[in-house]
């Protein structure tokens, strides 16, 4: 039995033409869902496969690659797409939002302002915003078609009749360039504002679904809300435990069986930047840097 | 002091070390080879190839071995490994009528042109663990027979020539086949597209739709019109040299599903067909797949989408094992992100609940 050979970036160029092309056209409609016949990887339908079909058909020799799963570069799956790339496609890796041609990402949108040329590139589970309030691929597209978005205003609404509030913490739902709604993928609602009039190309791959859609550069990203209701951010009591930073989403850590609780930067790269540039936090005697990569 | 809670490179090598060490196990056992799970494990090697769509017994068997006998790892291997080959094109179509039967059975009629063939079934053993069997058996040969001389014909174009089954639909030569391997999805799908699905999908989820139509949730009236399995030649058309040449044979099991009536004011009253078909010996699978084929053309044939079985999007949604499991099993990667703005609106939410219920009630209404 001989071992099969694989194409730079894994895909064979035809699949990876089919995905270009689905881009080019979600570039076209902002925030439209443009199916495409996503493939079968080598990893499971949940982990990322949608971004990781839509990054190997991005891929050139010459870029680098930045990979985070939670906002971080050393959680597993983080590690494993990074690999993965590494391997077959030999492009440089870095954690350094900044230098990183190409990101992928998993819940988060790095604390770093992103500059122009990059792109960001978005794991999607589920990319129709409107599924939970109609199961129906047919209804919703026609939903879609018509701008008919009353049925997710009402779901607001019903939050705010029954909580005080929109009760929509992550995956909170926008409209791009004032006409399609748009699932941001589960990101907290506190990276929403990020998305808007961003530098970066921003693409969401959906494997499972096989769905792609796009958010071009400079492209205005409003978080739906009331005009007595406005959207507003989660906000944190505690800064960063580590470096101090008041400004960024924040991870809770459990220290112990007794309630203990720390708050540290979920963005791992922004967090050690800051650290290494002097700023402080009240557990700083202890920086969190894992010896075992690099 | 800051705990390490994020993993690591290291964490995920030893891991796979280990998962290589258990996937051996006990060293002074003998290597399984994958000859022995082809030959002595062949249903599920059968079943890994349907639904991994793939017709490659060596590979399946590899794929069952490095899964450790879990099934739909073992599809998800050889999926994977499909999505990277380079497609030459589609083969004529198959003539299931031309088969080198090995097992044929029909429940709708006693004897047919061809006979009934039992051969390889559990259907009439009885279920009684065989200690014989653990190590060392030597099964006597089976009994042998000249092969029969003629085809047999398929039960449903017996029913066919009187009309009392409605034709099957002849294909457009000229037409493309449908593949949603290489196109997306969409809905309504047409009923190639239904049928590759239904091919590709979970063996238990097409048998618990098709038990559900039988126990009354999108009935159909089902006869297995016929089952059969054997060999068929398949055949490829070579632009060089102008005609179909062979290409091998493959093994499948067929169910052809008779159904109740159809008719109209126009139409006289005839059967329906459902349809199964899978690679290898794989009778509940295809048997379920002709039922849930059948439940699904309800719109097709107007009547009443209302169980679960006849919901188009709802079958071939969720029908797929290997994303089934994925989206599943990504649950237990970290969602700390997600969960942390959870928390955080929760508390708030609390706070708010715990404030307005120490604040002084509202004078009551007038009564």
């Amino acid at each position: 039995m001989s071992g099969p050979v694989y194409n730079f970036a894994y895909l064979d160029e035809q699949t990876k033409r089919m995905i270009r092309r689905a881009i080019l056209k979600a570039i076209a409609i902002p925030g439209y869902q443009v199916p495409f016949a996503s493939r079968e990887m080598p990893m499971p339908y949940g982990w990322g496969t949608g971004g990781v079909q839509v990054t190997a058909a991005l891929l050139g020799a010459d870029d680098v690659l930045k990979v985070i799963d939670q906002g971080s570069d050393d959680t597993t799956n983080a590690i494993s797409i990074r690999k993965f790339f590494a391997r077959t496609a030999g492009v440089a890796t870095t954690t350094i939002s900044t230098e990183a041609t190409v990101i992928q990402t998993r819940h988060r949108i790095p604390e770093t302002p992103l500059h122009a040329g990059q792109v960001l590139v978005y794991q999607v589970p589920i990319p129709e915003p409107l599924r939970f309030l109609e199961p129906r691929e047919t209804e919703t597209r026609r939903m879609h078609a018509l701008a008919e978005y009353g049925l997710m205003h009402v779901k607001l609404y019903e939050d705010i009749a029954r909580f005080g509030h929109i009760a929509t913490s992550y995956a909170y739902p926008v409209k791009v360039n004032a006409r399609y709604v748009m699932d941001p993928s589960p990101t907290p609602k506190f990276d929403n504002p990020k998305m808007d009039n961003c530098p970066a190309l921003q693409l969401f791959g959906a494997g499972r679904e096989k769905r792609i859609y796009a958010i071009p550069p400079y492209t205005s990203v409003v978080s739906l809300d009331f005009e007595d209701h406005p959207f507003s951010r989660y906000r944190f009591d505690a800064p960063c435990a580590l470096c101090g930073a008041e400004d960024a989403y924040l991870d809770e850590i459990v220290t112990d069986d007794k309630g203990s609780r720390m708050f540290v930067c979920s963005d791992t790269d922004y967090c050690e930047s800051r650290q290494a540039a002097g700023h402080r936090g009240s557990e700083s005697a202890a920086p969190h840097k894992e010896g075992a990569h690099g | 002091m800051y705990v390490a809670v994020k993993g690591g490179e290291r964490a995920i090598e030893n891991a796979h070390r280990l998962l290589a060490h258990e996937r051996r196990g006990d060293r002074d056992v003998a290597d399984i080879s994958l000859a022995q799970i082809s030959e002595q494990l062949a249903l599920g090697v059968d079943r890994v190839m349907s639904e991994g769509s793939l017709y490659d017994r060596e590979l399946a068997a590899l794929a069952i071995k490095q899964a450790r006998g879990d099934m739909i790892e073992a599809i998800f291997l050889v999926r994977a490994f499909r999505a990277t080959l380079p497609r030459f094109g589609a083969t004529e179509p198959l003539d299931t009528g031309t088969m080198l039967v090995r097992r044929r059975v029909s429940s709708t009629f006693k004897d047919i042109p061809g006979g009934q063939i039992l051969g390889p079934t559990f259907d009439y053993t009885h279920r009684l663990l065989d200690p014989e069997l653990a190590e060392g058996f030597v099964p006597e040969l089976p009994a042998a027979a000249e092969p029969a001389a003629a085809a047999a014909p398929r039960v449903t174009d017996i029913l066919g020539r009187d009309g009392l089954i409605e034709p099957s639909p002849t294909a457009d030569p000229e037409a493309a086949v449908g593949d949603l391997t290489r196109d997306p999805l969409g809905f309504p799908a047409a009923r190639d597209l239904r049928l590759q699905n239904l091919a590709r999908a979970d063996e238990g989820f097409l048998l618990a739709l098709g038990y559900s139509t039988q126990r009354g949730y999108g009935r159909n009236h089902p006869f297995a019109g016929e089952i059969r399995f054997g060999e068929v030649e398949v055949g490829f058309f070579a632009e060089e040299v102008g005609f179909a040449v062979p290409l091998g044979e493959i093994s499948l099991t067929e169910c052809q599903m008779v159904n109740q009536f159809k008719g109209s004011a126009t139409e006289a009253p005839c059967f329906t067909r459902g349809y199964g078909l899978a690679f290898g010996q794989s009778e509940r699978k295809a048997m379920s797949m002709a039922l849930v084929d059948r439940a699904l053309r309800a719109r097709e044939l107007g009547e009443e989408v209302l169980a679960p079985a006849q919901d188009e999007e709802f079958v071939m949604s969720h029908s797929d094992n290997v994303q089934a499991t994925g989206f599943v099993e990504h649950l237990k990667l970290p969602h700390y992100v997600d969960f942390q703005s959870e928390l955080g609106l929760l508390r708030r939410l609390r706070e708010e609940f715990a404030a307005a219920q120490t604040a002084p009630p509202l004078r009551e209404a007038a009564e």
